[in-house]
């Protein structure tokens, strides 16, 4: 769907973008993660041509988009960026409306498709005439995303976008993004120095140092076969919640079947096995049960397991990874 | 106190045809000029936006031309248009230039570049950011702008009567001339009264919420194009001759007001300032003038004196006039001040004005070579028994009375002299003497009859054909009314007059006023 190669960008003397080649597969959501001045938002700015890049290509549907006019590109892709960048001076409904208007939608579609919206961002309508100061940081951000798909993109660049928000309000924002069904039809990059938020929205991930790419790959890559020491360093602090949250109860080994006792499981509750092992383990602690009973649908089985089991599991999974 | 105010009241209902004429010409001048400065400085704010390398070299010229004073500004603008409303509009518009670029610079300069970059990236053009975004967020900024510039211009277009453009201005510096604080409030008031009802509406247009704003953008251009056509309402009748006169002659009994009621002169009438006057007669802007029959430039231009066959104009014997107490104060003082007396006649002064006027030399120059050439000149003393304030008003041969005064003082006795030159005109040179900011300054004959005292048109009638009379006259009135002593007459007589350039009064045949009348009367 997406595809760079050899992208350079130079300020003066100083390479911010040193070559970098990586693609994005359809509906797929790349993070570029690294720190400030690694490069990062300067590589996704070249995807919508707010940079104009020193050397290299980009093709998105196999066409350069180097060669196409820069406004007409920008109206097919959506981009959200840190601080919203939120038109003070227009309205909520206007706001959203503004590439439908560029794009000269007729009235009646423009207000169809931003009523829609709202309502899957969990906006009540009283909103639409109020004026982006009167909002909230997490409903300013919401109002920035909806401005961004109203066009229906299929490529969706974010900029931090959660970065200006609190925690609460990220994990929040982070669950509705998860559960909205629109971002899983786009191909989004998205660029943040967050490394939880990393791993828990990316599919694929390309830590960025200096202008380059040290490592591009899937999570549980980047954690279990860490290319050189940046990498191993970059994630090591947060390394154990990363692989909980990482490694899904489907990897993992089933535990033995003499271990299973159908009596017990009365007590527990059933959950999928597409969830992480920290979501499992959120459940022992939260839900006050012994044993959960878990569910594979895809390969149409399921299996209990209790604590102590889940654990070893996990365990032994790491330990054919590092094997591998 | 409540008399005065009636006066004014009056005057201003007698004179109202006058002054609704001159306050939608203020308006008119003042609007064409910031509609022309908003059409030069938005985008000229905008450009340097674009280009931010020549932001410094546009503001830092805006910023000069700010700085440069009006009169000058005026003054240099003759030559390139002339006189009237031309030069005014483009002095004017350039004063009113730096607000406005200034603040669209600032205003879209202080945008949030967030919201720039999420412009361009929903795939806006350049002008659709520009006028989509930056330009309705600057908006309050630029607002504030077009208001400063609004205030300036309104105040500085008084000037513009400077230069025969019209407008309130007329009032006040005739008013000034006239020492008729009746005439200065009548210019003065409506004057602040409309620097601040714009600078109130302004204000209220600022504070409209955004979606008004775009209403108010619309409007506004189309209101000051509204204003400005005041200007363009026609102007006095035409005649064959222009005729420029001094804001100070036009109110005059021994002006203006003698022209029309005593030769009946029916003549297109501009009115401009002293200084500029004589220029715009030369370069043909204006063919009949005003001025004063001693002036340098009169030799300098090439003009000639019209013979006053009616006896409009009363005699303006020159003379230092000194508070009595400062007489005493100053023993020696009266002596040595009526060293110059009957020493300078017409054609002397007119010769030590063109020095000034035309050569350039300075007024302290052209003063020592006279008291040399004449022997009257002694170097300085000590000067510790005092010091004597001399007044001047601001034209050069009182500004050469006063250098020789104040020569004659050190030279002959031991006071100290100090120069206040430059106190504009009659009514402020006078106010300085009777409230001791000065002790003397020279004075004329007329003036202190017409300005000052102001008797019934009877006794002026009975007075003027006389100088000795006019004297006489003058000197005891002030004597019992101010305790102002009026020394020895000077010699030379500046005496209004009007004047024409040599070479059009003889190829027209010109040669008194009354010759004037009949060939503007001919057809």
């Amino acid at each position: 769907m997406i595809k760079v190669q050899r992208l350079s960008k130079h300020f003066g003397k100083v390479k911010a973008v040193d070559e970098i080649s990586f693609e994005v597969a359809e509906h797929e959501n790349l993070i570029i993660l690294g720190t400030s001045g690694c490069g990062k938002t300067t590589t996704l700015k070249m995807i919508n041509r707010l940079i104009e890049p020193t050397a290299g290509k980009i093709f998105i549907d196999g066409k350069n988009i180097l060669e196409q006019s820069s406004e007409i590109l920008r109206r097919g892709i959506g981009y959200v960026l840190q601080n919203n960048g939120l038109f003070p001076h227009y309205t909520v409904a206007e706001n959203i409306a503004i590439v439908p208007q560029l794009l000269k939608w007729d009235k009646k579609r423009i207000e169809k498709r931003v009523d829609e919206l709202m309502e899957k961002l969990h906006l009540t309508k009283d909103y639409l005439n109020v004026y982006p100061n009167e909002l909230s940081g997490g409903q300013q951000q919401r109002i920035g995303l909806a401005r961004a798909l109203v066009a229906d993109p299929a490529v969706l660049l974010m900029d931090e976008p959660f970065g200006a928000l609190d925690n609460v309000t990220r994990s929040k924002i982070h669950a509705e993004f998860k559960a909205l069904d629109e971002l899983k039809r786009k191909t989004i990059i998205m660029v943040t120095h967050d490394v939880q938020e990393a791993f828990e929205l990316g599919d694929h991930i390309c830590l960025m140092d200096q202008g380059k790419i040290v490592q591009d790959g899937t999570p549980a890559d980047l954690l279990f076969n860490p290319k050189n020491s940046f990498v191993r360093g970059f994630l090591q602090e947060q390394k154990l919640q990363l692989e909980f949250k990482t490694i899904k109860l489907a990897q993992a080994p089933r535990p033995p079947k003499g271990g299973v006792k159908k009596e017990a499981v009365k007590k527990g509750i059933s959950i999928s096995a597409d969830v992480s092992f920290w979501s499992a383990l959120e459940h022992f602690k939260f839900d006050g049960v012994d044993e959960l009973n878990i569910i594979d649908k895809e390969n149409n089985e399921s299996w209990t397991a209790n604590f102590e089991e889940l654990m070893s599991a996990f365990y032994q999974y790491k330990k054919q990874q590092t094997h591998e | 106190m409540n008399e005065h105010q009636q006066t004014l009241w009056e005057f201003m209902q007698q004179q109202s045809d006058k002054l609704l004429t001159q306050t939608l010409q203020h308006i008119g001048l003042t609007f064409i000029s910031l509609f022309i400065a908003v059409l030069i400085g938005l985008p000229l704010g905008i450009f340097i936006t674009r280009k931010k390398q020549f932001s410094g070299a546009v503001l830092g010229v805006a910023g000069i031309l700010q700085t440069v004073p009006s009169i000058a500004l005026l003054g240099f603008m003759i030559p390139l248009l002339g006189i009237g409303a031309k030069p005014a509009i483009v002095a004017l518009l350039l004063y009113a230039l730096l607000p406005i670029i200034r603040n669209t610079f600032t205003g879209i300069t202080g945008v949030d570049p967030a919201v720039k970059e999420a412009a361009t990236a929903m795939g806006m053009s350049k002008w659709q950011v520009l006028f989509k975004v930056e330009l309705p967020l600057a908006m309050p900024v630029i607002f504030a702008g077009i208001r400063t510039a609004t205030v300036i211009t309104v105040g500085v277009a008084t000037l513009a009567s400077y230069i025969a453009a019209g407008g309130l201005g007329e009032f006040i510096f005739g008013g000034i001339s006239l020492n008729n604080t009746n005439m200065i409030l009548a210019g003065a008031i409506p004057a602040a009264l409309l620097a601040i009802v714009f600078d109130f509406l302004l204000s209220r247009l600022q504070k409209l919420n955004i979606k008004k704003l775009k209403t108010a953008t619309v409007v506004l251009p189309l209101l000051l194009i509204l204003l400005s056509s005041f200007y363009l309402l026609p102007s006095a009748y035409g005649s064959k001759l222009k005729a420029g006169f001094t804001p100070e002659f036009m109110g005059r009994q021994d002006g203006n007001l003698g022209l029309i009621g005593k030769y009946g002169l029916k003549i297109q009438t501009l009115v401009i300032n002293d200084a500029v006057m004589y220029k715009a007669a030369y370069e043909k802007q204006l063919d009949v003038i005003s001025g004063y029959s001693t002036d340098g430039r009169l030799k300098a231009y090439d003009l000639v004196v019209l013979d006053d066959d009616k006896f409009i104009f009363p005699p303006y014997y020159a003379a230092p006039i000194v508070r009595e107490d400062a007489l005493k104060k100053f023993p020696e003082l009266e002596v040595t001040l009526n060293l110059l007396s009957g020493k300078i006649n017409d054609s002397i002064m007119t010769a030590l004005n063109y020095r000034t006027d035309y050569l350039h030399q300075s007024p302290e120059r052209v003063a020592k070579d006279f008291l040399e050439a004449n022997k009257l000149y002694k170097p300085a003393r000590n000067g510790n028994a005092g010091t004597v304030r001399i007044g001047s008003k601001i034209f050069g041969e009182q500004y050469i009375l006063a250098s020789m005064y104040s020569m004659l003082i050190k030279g002959y006795t031991d006071y100290d002299a100090s120069t206040k030159t430059g106190l504009g005109g009659t009514k402020i040179c006078f106010d300085a003497l009777t409230n001791n900011q000065i002790d003397f300054y020279p004075e004329y004959t007329g003036t202190g009859l017409l300005a000052i005292l102001q008797p019934s048109p009877k006794t002026i009638d009975s007075l003027t054909h006389s100088k000795d009379e006019t004297y006489n006259y003058v000197q005891k009135e002030f004597e019992s009314k101010y305790s102002i002593k009026w020394l020895k007459p000077i010699g030379f007589n500046n005496a209004y007059a009007i004047m024409m350039r040599r070479k059009q009064a003889k190829d027209l045949n010109i040669k008194t006023i009354s010759n004037l009348k009949r060939y503007l009367e001919s057809k």
